[in-house]
């Protein structure tokens, strides 16, 4: 395989990486809330600064990764106690807007405190080596996105699918009034729900540092959106759904930006949310989902 | 016996008139600039409140909606003389004209409109929160493509210098005119079923409402007026570029619809006059204590308060009774 297209097919799947976890944190918690979490991309951005302030007072890196993910979730707990237990009897546009003024809180406060100037990120020197690979070479930090993502993936699809607060989460998604019923800790369950799927996000922040190597308060922004849109492509709720469309997402992007001439590179956002909309317009359900006809 | 409403609604603008004038000659340059801005602002929450608050649709598009009509209603008006520069990849035909203000703006508000139902289409379909995101992609696609559309609209660079063709009579006329508009659907059988399909969706249609052209018809209505806004905000402050209208305007009118209570037109008047003043009041502080953000985080803690313990605002869905017996209607 040539070295530019060996090249562009890492890049899909390290960006693809990025959304997947992203998105399945937010298809989660949408699965059992049912209610858009804005605030969802801002937890990138924490996970992110985290990892600056932590790598800054000299914790190793994999110390770092356990601590980020510790802070995203103690930032997903707030954000639930905060913008979601509240508002969980109104109706869903209010929940939509106190999510919203989450992400505005976060984001302005991140300029207030660390100011709006993007910072340099830089993962250690031994991650920029090129590992040979099939003729060709690729980045020690493509690597370990995709492996990182990947544990996560599966150590989360393992807890959703096997263990006893899975089966809790899924209960209290398919019916909360049921589930609640059958003696499962709603509240504890959205919570927990909370605190897995914004730590992952917050391991986002960290890895979409070190690819892209500046970072700064309003990062959080399109990624987050990104992620809505991934989720929708694979269905929303769906996790396998999230985690297939974040990696179609992040393939199109660059399959579009690598191979089309580049003076349409400057689309390449626009082209994600037309995709949305055409998805919408074709198959609202995404590839996965199950129907949301609503019951009276 | 009290005069007929309609006489009323005269001896009002007759009212905003006479207050106009009274500006015009009291208020120095900043305070009129000011003042217009806070009637577009009004114009803005009052068409968004048709949207958000009557129909119960989630949308955040009018900086969309907004940067359309004014580029479009920018690139209409003006002079000829220096488009060749400016815009180089005009069509000749666009090139040589100069349009006045009030039939640039109404383009403006109709493609900003056409823009509206060609989203809505997909996405008016679906539940509410599709809207929400399609809406805050709407915003990022608008940018993009006026980013790099630089033949027609000079990138990232915007628009400068274009004629200041409005003035505090433009903007109070076209608030009035919403505000007029709006209060007329919202007491019409049109306003009753849009209430109707916010408050039970289902219970609505099994009365025979159509959802979809209801929706539609709200939410294009609302980014109509949007594009005259953008149109008159950048012949206000004689500049657009891409990034003029944001997703965070799009949060602050969401804010004064939810402070003065969803769907009521006096409530999002009240409060977009009170939020412009509050943010205006706040910049000075902001920019001494060098806290840039300040405000929105103020703004934005006040509104979670707000929808915690006044879940219905200032006003509820309702509009004050006095309102109501002045306006006739309710």
């Amino acid at each position: 395989m040539s070295q530019y297209a060996l090249q562009q097919l890492v890049n899909g799947l390290t960006l693809g990486s990025l959304y997947a976890l992203v998105a399945i944190g937010f298809s989660m918690i949408y699965g059992i809330v049912r209610l858009i979490n804005f605030a969802h991309g801002d937890i990138v951005m924490v996970g992110a600064f985290a990892t600056l302030g932590l790598v800054a007072v000299g914790t190793p890196w994999p110390v770092t990764i356990l601590l980020v993910m510790l802070v995203g979730a103690l930032a997903g707990v707030t954000v639930e106690a905060v913008a979601f237990r509240p508002m969980r009897a109104a109706p869903q546009v209010t929940g939509f807007i106190a999510t919203l003024a989450v992400s505005i809180v976060i984001q302005n406060a991140g300029v207030m405190i660390l100011s709006g100037q993007p910072r340099n990120f830089l993962f250690p020197e031994v991650m920029r080596t090129r590992v040979p690979l099939g003729g060709a070479t690729v980045s020690l930090t493509d690597l370990v996105i995709l492996g990182v993502t990947l544990t996560l993936v599966s150590a989360l699809l393992l807890i959703v699918h096997r263990s006893k607060l899975g089966i809790a989460m899924r209960a209290t998604a398919e019916n909360a009034d049921v589930a609640r019923l059958m003696g499962i800790n709603v509240n504890r369950t959205i919570m927990l729900a909370f605190a897995l799927g914004s730590g992952l996000a917050a391991v986002a922040g960290l890895l979409w540092g070190g690819r892209f190597g500046q970072i700064d308060p309003l990062l959080g922004f399109v990624p987050g959106l990104k992620a809505f849109v991934a989720s929708v492509i694979g269905g929303v709720g769906s996790l396998t759904g999230a985690l297939l469309g974040g990696y179609l997402l992040g393939f199109a992007e660059v399959l579009f930006v690598g191979f089309l001439p580049p003076e349409y590179a400057g689309y390449r956002d626009a082209l994600v949310f037309v995709t949305l909309i055409l998805i919408l317009l074709v198959l609202p359900r995404g590839l996965l989902g199950r129907s949301t006809e609503e019951r009276a | 016996m009290p005069a007929a409403p309609s006489l009323r609604v005269l001896a009002l603008v007759l009212l905003v008139a006479a207050a106009v004038a009274l500006m015009q000659l009291a208020f120095n340059d900043y305070l009129l600039t000011l003042a217009s801005i806070i009637l577009i602002n009004v114009t803005l929450a009052t068409s968004l409140s048709l949207t958000n608050g009557l129909t119960g649709l989630f949308s955040l598009g009018h900086p969309a909606f907004m940067t359309v009509g004014g580029y479009v209603a920018a690139i209409l008006t003006f002079p000829a003389s220096r488009k060749g520069f400016m815009m180089p990849e005009l069509p000749e035909a666009l090139a040589v004209q100069q349009w006045d203000l009030l039939p640039a703006m109404l383009t403006g508000g109709v493609v900003a409109a056409a823009v509206a139902l060609l989203v809505g289409f997909p996405v008016l379909r679906l539940r509410g929160h599709y809207l929400a995101v399609a809406t805050l992609g709407l915003i990022i696609i608008v940018k993009v493509l006026v980013n790099n559309l630089d033949g027609y609209t000079r990138g990232g660079l915007g628009l400068n210098g274009l004629p200041r063709l409005t003035n505090l009579w433009w903007t109070a006329g076209l608030a009035v005119v919403t505000i007029a508009v709006c209060w007329r659907v919202k007491h019409s059988s049109l306003g009753r079923a849009m209430m109707a399909l916010r408050e039970n969706e289902m219970a609505a249609r099994c009365l025979g409402i159509s959802a979809l052209r209801l929706r539609m018809t709200a939410f294009v209505l609302g980014a109509f007026f949007a594009g005259l806004s953008g149109a008159q905000m950048a012949h206000l402050i004689t500049v657009i570029t891409p990034g003029t209208y944001s997703v965070l305007l799009a949060f602050n009118l969401v804010v004064m619809i939810v402070v003065g209570g969803s769907g009521s037109l006096t409530g999002a008047v009240a409060a977009a006059v009170g939020l412009s003043v509050l943010s205006e009041a706040l910049r000075p502080v902001e920019e001494s204590l060098e806290l840039y953000g300040l405000s929105q985080v103020i703004l934005a803690l006040c509104l979670l308060l707000i929808l915690v313990f006044r879940p219905g605002g200032l006003f509820g869905s309702g509009e004050p009774a006095a309102v109501r017996r002045f306006l006739g209607g309710g």
